[in-house]
């Protein structure tokens, strides 16, 4: 079984490209060369040297004592929440700005739930002096203010989107139409493992730094390449799919993703897209999608703006399809809880996407001598009103 | 291959006018009306659109149409219901258009052959690549007797626009200028360019100019450089109109023609 993507773009039959004609040449321009680019020594370096200087990395491998005690196994956190900006999608945006650079584009847009894309998009094109569109669901312009303020600082315009939801998905749609609309001048820089072919693939291969980085520092560490566990939440399952490239090919190790269950799996308030969803088409990927019977998508909820969306990349609905990978979720309550241990353990405040990923080191199933890398995607600032306000910090 | 796109085509070289409405609105039973009245007030060829949650090639007149279509309980079988006895009403020329999600979840097969009992002649998936057609369902079209119009823009290029062209039998939807619908900046002097290319290429099957054509003014400058042209966000605005659905009809579209 292979668990990358095919000549067709697509993973088992999930992934291609379904998007209308005016889409084409753009997809089609990024197809031809993101592979070619990406390889270039000059784009090389240029990466090399920025994740290094720019970002931080490597980033470390910390062995987490206490939590480690609590729950009896060997728990290693990635600190993902260590890159500039505070999370791992700066790994793919300066992948992608590097690359629109070499397409001759001026002008990049970009989606986002939680922030973080929009910042590390805003992040990079303030670095290059490329001019920064950057679309954002209503809701999630309320919910993630931190990073609106980040955003409009580093100089991009941040864009609402109205319409459904108001949050991931609605800002996914403006900024698809926005490069319909411009598409000669105008990169899209897409923030995680999910659109049309090769977005998937691309974003995923910006993202392995992750799990190229795990293998070296879990080898000084442990004396082997191959931990037991890697455990990452999934939103489109950017942060995942980089926890997991390198391991894809290892079956002994057993690779879990996190999705948000909102208020619950049957509460009719979730986005747990593995559970709740069935093969269909979102945002020119085949791929798992939660809908109605007749094809109508429908409104995902959870607490963080992150998870909150219908669909899941076409990588990680293969992995689920062919259990490659075990799908675990977690309720919003979980999440919150698992914040304010990391917290108390650790003194990290994570994110509350990454928070998921925590909650879920309760019903692993790890033995002692195991090891478990939790890909700790991001840090929780801009999640802190929400923590002060459910932990009532703001009273005292 | 026989059907009324074919014949509407030989018969007809010029100023063809088509038009797109989204089923379900204003209300959800005014299908049959809107094409009725459509036919009376002497358009050639209408394209029923099939709501979908999130139509990424639209602007925001018919996002607002689907989203209010959904809300009344618009879905395919229920548009097939609808549908059911059309042609002992009117023999005019009518496309489905929609998007590829919710006809995928019907079922492609079964959607080509209800819609083929019923007497559509043809279907518009702008998302649905036309590799994977040519792939996987360019059979089931041609069984059930069904043209598959497909989009070109003004970026597409020639080898394209010729790969399109031979894989299509009915006429191609020629994309005015690089935009979601609804957009009425007019017909810019690129896109004349662009029509005349095509033109140029004596491609096999007619082309329909669409996307921005919203008055008598950008009707006829379509209709100069193409077989016709189709209307679509306009049409659906002026069903918001006060009055009554046929006025608005009538008023609209005797507009653009007179
Ligand atoms: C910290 C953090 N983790 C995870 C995610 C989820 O995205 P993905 O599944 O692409 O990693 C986000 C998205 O905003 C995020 O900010």
């Amino acid at each position: 079984m292979s668990y990358h993507v095919n000549e067709k773009g697509f993973y088992g039959k999930f992934g291609g490209a379904y998007v209308p004609e005016m889409l084409y040449p753009n997809v089609e321009e990024l197809r031809q060369n993101y592979l070619r680019i990406m390889q270039e020594p000059d784009f090389q370096e240029e990466l090399q040297l920025l994740l290094k200087d720019y970002v931080g990395r490597p980033t470390p491998l910390y062995f987490a004592p206490r939590l480690s005690e609590k729950y009896k196994t060997k728990v290693y956190l990635k600190r993902e929440d260590l890159n500039h900006t505070g999370a791992h999608k700066i790994n793919n945006t300066i992948g992608q700005v590097l690359l629109a650079k070499r397409l001759g584009k001026k002008r990049i847009i970009a989606e986002t739930g939680a922030g973080q894309h929009g910042v590390a998009t805003a992040t990079v094109c303030a670095l290059m002096g490329l001019e920064c569109i950057v679309y954002m669901g209503e809701v999630d312009i309320e919910r993630q203010a931190p990073n609106v303020a980040r955003m409009k600082m580093l100089g991009a315009k941040v864009v609402p989107a109205t319409s459904g939801s108001k949050t991931l998905k609605d800002a996914t749609n403006e900024a698809i139409r926005d490069w319909i609309n411009n598409p000669e001048n105008t990169y899209y820089i897409i923030g995680s493992v999910v659109g049309p072919h090769p977005y998937p693939d691309m974003v995923a291969r910006f993202q392995a730094v992750i799990s190229e980085e795990m293998r070296a520092q879990l080898l000084e560490k442990e004396g082997t390449e191959l931990p037991n566990y890697v455990v990452a939440c999934v939103g489109g399952g950017s942060n995942a799919a980089g926890a997991f490239y390198h391991f894809l090919d290892e079956p002994e190790v057993k690779l879990v993703a996190v999705e948000a269950a909102g208020k619950g799996i049957d509460s009719g308030e979730s986005a747990a897209t593995s559970i709740l969803g069935r093969d269909g088409i979102i945002h020119g990927s085949r791929t798992l999608l939660m809908q109605t019977e007749d094809g109508q998508v429908t409104e995902p909820y959870s607490i963080s703006a992150g998870l909150d969306y219908p669909g899941v990349g076409p990588l990680h609905a293969h992995l689920f399809e062919s259990k490659r990978a075990r799908f675990e979720n977690a309720t919003d309550e979980e999440a919150l809880q698992a914040v304010l241990e990391l917290t108390r353990l650790e003194g990290i405040i994570p994110a509350l996407e990454t928070a998921h990923a925590l909650a879920v080191l309760k019903r692993l199933g790890a033995k002692p001598n195991e090891t478990v890398i939790v890909n700790l995607s991001g840090r929780g600032d801009k999640d802190l009103s929400t923590y002060l306000k459910h932990f009532h910090f703001d009273e005292q | 291959m026989n059907n009324r796109i074919k014949s509407l085509f030989a018969q007809n070289q010029k100023g063809l006018l088509s038009v797109y409405f989204t089923a379900g609105f204003p209300n959800l039973d005014d299908t049959e009306t809107i094409i009725l009245e459509l036919e009376k007030n002497g358009v050639d060829l209408i394209e029923v659109g099939m709501p979908f949650s999130d139509p990424l090639a639209d602007g925001p007149t018919i996002q607002a149409s689907s989203t209010v279509a959904l809300q009344n309980g618009m879905t395919i079988p229920k548009l097939f219901e609808q549908l059911h006895d059309i042609r002992q009403k009117t023999q005019i020329p009518l496309v489905l258009m929609g998007y590829l999600n919710p006809v995928m979840q019907y079922g492609v097969e079964r959607f080509c052959q209800k819609a083929s009992e019923i007497g559509i002649d043809g279907i518009i998936l702008p998302d649905m690549p036309l590799q994977v057609y040519i792939d996987e369902f360019k059979e089931l079209f041609e069984k059930y007797n069904l043209s598959k119009v497909f989009l070109i823009t003004p970026q597409t290029p020639e080898a394209r626009i010729r790969e399109i062209d031979s894989h299509t039998n009915g006429f191609i939807y020629m994309v005015s200028s690089a935009s979601t619908t609804g957009k009425t900046i007019g017909l810019a002097e690129q896109s004349q360019a662009y029509f005349q290319r095509v033109a140029g290429m004596q491609l096999q099957n007619p082309g329909v100019i669409g996307f921005g054509i919203h008055d008598k003014e950008t009707f006829s400058a379509a209709c100069n450089h193409a077989s016709g042209a189709i209307i679509g966000s306009a049409f659906v605005k002026a069903l918001q109109q006060e009055g009554s659905l046929e006025q608005n009809i009538s008023t609209f579209i005797q507009s653009i023609k007179n």
